[in-house]
């Protein structure tokens, strides 16, 4: 057996925020009192605001103990299916902090933001271009919202053309999100199976796409990590019943400059530049998802667009058949920043081969498990390989004992239980910016847990061990939920 | 490039095993039907130094601090963030890490996430908070519709006096839905006329904001027994969140929702995003929330521990009868107004809060001494209304070339309102800036 990446250190234990502090401590540095003090009329005024006084080295303290018990894509691979845990390049956090960005008022007279505009105007063009579409918004402030905007753009679509309709198609292979985003324009989802491929068939789409069914969502490459090798046929089946496609884009991180998403059929595209551009998930946000549409939507974008014109920026309002607006403001600019920043360091050769590089890593994992763990669908993989736990099961070993497992061998796990077509999945991500010397650790970690759970499943039951905190009863945490102290 | 590891020796071995000729022949499962585009036509890859070189160029074509005068809030606020806030925001392990969906190696935001949920509880007097939404106008949208949902009613009443781009979005999410909004107007003091909800039929909830638009604070507790009346949901909606370190919290008044935005909590303005939307209940309403909690637990040791709990409301488990579709939420933010929270701490947070009182007190009264008018009586927190001089337009113009922004014009918005302006002076405002800015608007 090789050695282990996980071992065990000096972990602190660090009480709750308001177990900490005495009144009368302060970690703030108060400007000077230049003006008179005219006291709020005490009416209005609150007496209750029970928030601890700290100092400013109680508050560096607490939550520098609190990231220790943490791993990020900084600290160790993070194979984590579907999500594209790819590098954040630290250049990227440098511009957005820039003051000029950072500091800018939202509203602030065209005038006096011309570089914010340029920046939006820019990367709305870059990511047409990369994925093909012809217009983009980037107000959208994480997937399942550029998802939403993608539902009320195919309803503005069918609205304007007098004809609501009312189902939408959706794979089962689709992300939750999906059926969420489009239960909010009140379409009804219509769940078709993918086939003994993994992809969907024409014939199934055929049978359920009709006039009343406003169109489909897939993700491609789909979550099984194929390529979708119908969409063509299955977009023309969509668009000869009046029908529109809709594209989930969270897997956009394995076609760059491969795939041309309009080619292929694709109607309206949302991106996740928490994802494909390389901007860090913050332990769940914030993101943004982009929406990318062909001609025949951009009417409908969100307001306010960015134009040029004689060579300034502005924001165009002025949109009859817009769906509105999304966001308070212009979206998530400080990601926006960054996955600028990620584009022009990257340039289109090396986009392409970020994406050629993420399959080749999958590829790579998938031949060196596929003959000790069960991959239902052994054929070419894109950016993501699906295995699941059968060959483990015999030993009472399940996928959860699995990743719980991978912990202490310092990796985070891969997503589990996603897609749900197949049981007990084991989705696999690698992402580009892996290299060869720590995939193959993984690919050994994972082997050697395929071992134990043969020789010793009571190792994987009991895991992890090396962490602040093994397994967490979940169960009883939502039976009598404790959410605020 | 500096991202992608791989030597062409490691590429060539791992096309080897792959059984692939070549990078390309990996695409051999996508029909040629699709395979056909042509090369991204994009700029050519720029180096750090020039990338630098080329984003300050941009960004140093923009009107900010301490070189412009920027009196304008509206939703976007100017506060002094210390930096060992930055600092501590920026470890990379709570940057670089995923949702905490393997609690076991998250420890670190899950129990960030629970402290930012109680201080924010505490902060709006409710007795739970989300783990956040994107804004405060998703936040808001959100909680109108949980409204909808548990009243089972298809009507709202919102204020005229919200956000004007917060009932955008609401109208916006509401477009496909039928569910109809019910504009109660504003009175002529600067606050909502709070009669107009007398009367109201089968409405699912009431949505006041307070500090309002115009800065007014509203009477939550009228508005609260009135929406009552009606059995309604009372939902009171926020945009500058310091205003709570000083104001009666809107559950303590009655509020039964409370969303607004926590960006004043230590976020740069960013030109609008991220931002931080936050969310609070009453517990009976907890698990008709939209969006991720962090609950307390207990490991099979017996240890204290966090977890993402009541994850049944949400779309990965309950798909399209999810309680809401969000998925990725603006969690660093949540924690970043944590850290700035407990940075302050409740006396901090009241000191800045009437600092913040003081020095907007103080330019309404010199503006009124200037001879302008504030039309509104009601008591403002840090943003007001003043109405300039008819044709103030030119002067305003005028002043931006002098790196003043004289407040946000208010006409695109409320058409009544031509000539009058909000202007907002936080703590970074000091006397000195203020009096040019009275001595200029009266040139």
């Amino acid at each position: 057996m090789t050695e282990k990446m996980g071992t065990t250190g000096l972990i602190l234990k660090e009480k709750l925020l308001w177990e900490r502090g005495k009144t009368g401590r302060e970690g703030f540095s108060f400007p000077r009192q230049d003006v008179d003090q005219t006291p709020m009329d005490p009416e209005f005024a609150r007496d209750d605001l029970d928030i601890p006084d700290l100092s400013e080295v109680d508050v560096i303290r607490h939550f520098t103990r609190l990231s220790t018990w943490n791993f990020g894509v900084d600290t160790g691979m993070y194979p984590l299916g579907s999500c594209t845990m790819k590098y954040n390049p630290k250049t990227n956090e440098r511009q957005a902090s820039l003051p000029g960005f950072a500091g800018a008022h939202p509203l602030l007279p065209e005038s006096l933001s011309q570089g914010a505009l340029e920046l939006m105007y820019n990367l709305e063009r870059y990511l047409a271009e990369i994925t093909g579409m012809d217009a983009v918004s980037l107000q959208p402030a994480a997937g399942a919202h550029g998802e939403l905007a993608g539902m009320l753009l195919i309803y503005a679509y069918h609205k304007s053309k007098g004809n609501q309709r009312h189902k939408i198609i959706i794979p089962d292979t689709a992300h939750g999100t999906n059926p969420a985003s489009a239960a909010l324009c009140g379409y009804t989802p219509v769940p078709v199976k993918s086939n003994e491929r993994g992809v969907l068939s024409t014939e199934d789409i055929a049978a359920v796409m009709d006039d009343d069914t406003a169109g489909i969502m897939v993700t491609n490459p789909n979550t099984l990590g194929l390529f979708e090798e119908n969409m063509k046929e299955v977009a023309d089946i969509v668009h000869a019943k009046g029908g529109l496609v809709y594209g989930d884009g969270a897997n956009m991180n394995a076609v760059m400059g491969i795939i041309d998403m309009k080619e292929i059929g694709i109607d309206v595209l949302h991106l996740n530049l928490h994802k494909t551009f390389s901007t860090p998930h913050g332990g769940g946000g914030p993101g943004s998802g982009p929406v990318c549409v062909n001609k025949i939507l951009e009417p409908f974008l969100p307001v306010p667009r960015v134009e040029k014109k004689d060579g300034k920026f502005r924001l165009q309002y002025n949109r009859p058949d817009a769906i509105g607006r999304l966001m308070t403001f212009h979206g998530h600019f400080g990601i926006m920043v960054r996955a600028y920043s990620y584009i022009l360091s990257m340039g289109p050769d090396g986009l392409k081969k970020a994406s050629q590089l993420a399959v080749l890593n999958a590829n790579y994992i998938k031949e060196k498990l596929k003959d000790i763990y069960h991959l239902p669908f052994d054929r070419p993989c894109m950016h993501e390989c699906v295995f699941s736990d059968k060959h483990q099961s015999g030993n009472k070993v399940s996928t959860l004992d699995i990743a719980k497992r991978l912990l202490d061998y310092g990796f985070h796990p891969p997503t589990v239980y996603f897609p749900l077509v197949v049981s007990g999945a084991i989705m696999i991500e690698p992402t580009e910016t892996e290299c060869k010397d720590d995939i193959d650790q993984f690919i050994q970690a994972m082997r050697d847990i395929a071992g134990e759970a043969k020789e010793n499943p009571e190792l994987l039951h009991k895991s992890p061990e090396k962490t602040k905190v093994s397994r967490l009863d979940e169960a009883a945490a939502a039976r009598k939920p404790c959410l605020a102290g | 490039m500096r991202y992608l590891p791989h030597t062409d020796e490691e590429i060539s071995e791992m096309l080897g095993v792959v059984g692939a000729e070549s990078l390309d022949d990996l695409f051999s499962t996508v029909p040629t039907n699709c395979c056909c585009r042509l090369p991204i036509d994009l700029p050519e890859a720029l180096s750090e130094w020039d990338l630098n070189r080329h984003m300050d160029e941009l960004s140093g074509n923009m009107a900010v601090s301490p070189d412009y005068k920027v009196f304008m809030g509206a939703g976007s606020y100017d506060h002094f963030i210390p930096a060992s806030n930055t600092y501590v925001r920026s470890r990379s392990e709570f940057v670089t890490s995923y949702t905490p969906y393997q609690p076991e190696m998250s420890q670190g935001t899950l129990q960030g996430i629970y402290e930012y949920q109680t201080l924010a509880a505490r902060l709006m007097g409710m007795d739970v908070a989300t783990a956040s939404h994107y804004d405060g106008a998703t936040a808001l949208t959100e909680a109108l519709l949980m409204a909808i949902r548990k009243t089972r009613k298809q009507k709202v009443a919102v204020s005229r006096l919200v956000h004007p781009l917060h009932r955008e979005v609401i109208k916006t999410y509401f477009g496909p839905t039928g569910f109809e909004i019910i504009e109660l107007p504003a009175g002529p003091d600067g606050r909502t006329d709070l009669s107009a909800i007398d009367g109201l039929d089968d409405i699912a909830a009431v949505a006041i904001q307070s500090p309002n638009f115009f800065g007014c604070i509203e009477d939550l507790k009228i508005a609260a027994e009135k929406a009552g009346a009606q059995k309604a949901l009372f939902i009171t909606s926020f945009t500058e969140a310091i205003a709570y370190g000083l104001l009666k919290s809107p559950g303590s008044l009655g509020a039964e929702i409370v969303a607004g935005d926590g960006q004043s909590l230590g976020l740069p303005r960013s030109f609008g995003g991220p931002g931080l939307g936050m969310l609070g209940s009453k517990s009976k309403y907890v698990r008709s929330l939209p969006g991720r909690l962090v609950g307390r637990a207990t490991d099979v040791n017996g240890k204290d521990g966090f977890v993402l709990t009541l994850s049944t409301r949400e779309q990965h488990i309950r798909r399209e009868k999810a309680t809401s579709n969000i998925c990725s939420n603006n969690s660093l933010c949540a924690l970043s107004a944590a850290i700035y929270m407990a940075t302050l701490g409740g006396s901090g947070l009241r000191r800045l809060a009437e600092m913040n009182h003081q020095k907007a007190e103080y330019l309404k009264n010199e503006l009124k001494k200037a001879g302008m008018t504030i039309p509104f009586s009601a008591k403002t927190f840090n943003e007001f209304v003043v109405k300039f001089p008819d044709g103030f337009k030119s002067s305003y113009d005028r002043l931006l070339e002098k790196k003043i922004v004289a407040g946000l014009p208010l006409a695109s918005y409320y058409p009544e309102l031509a000539d009058h302006y909000l202007l907002c002076a936080t703590e970074t405002a000091s006397r000195e800036d203020m009096d040019m800015l009275v001595r200029e608007v009266t040139v």
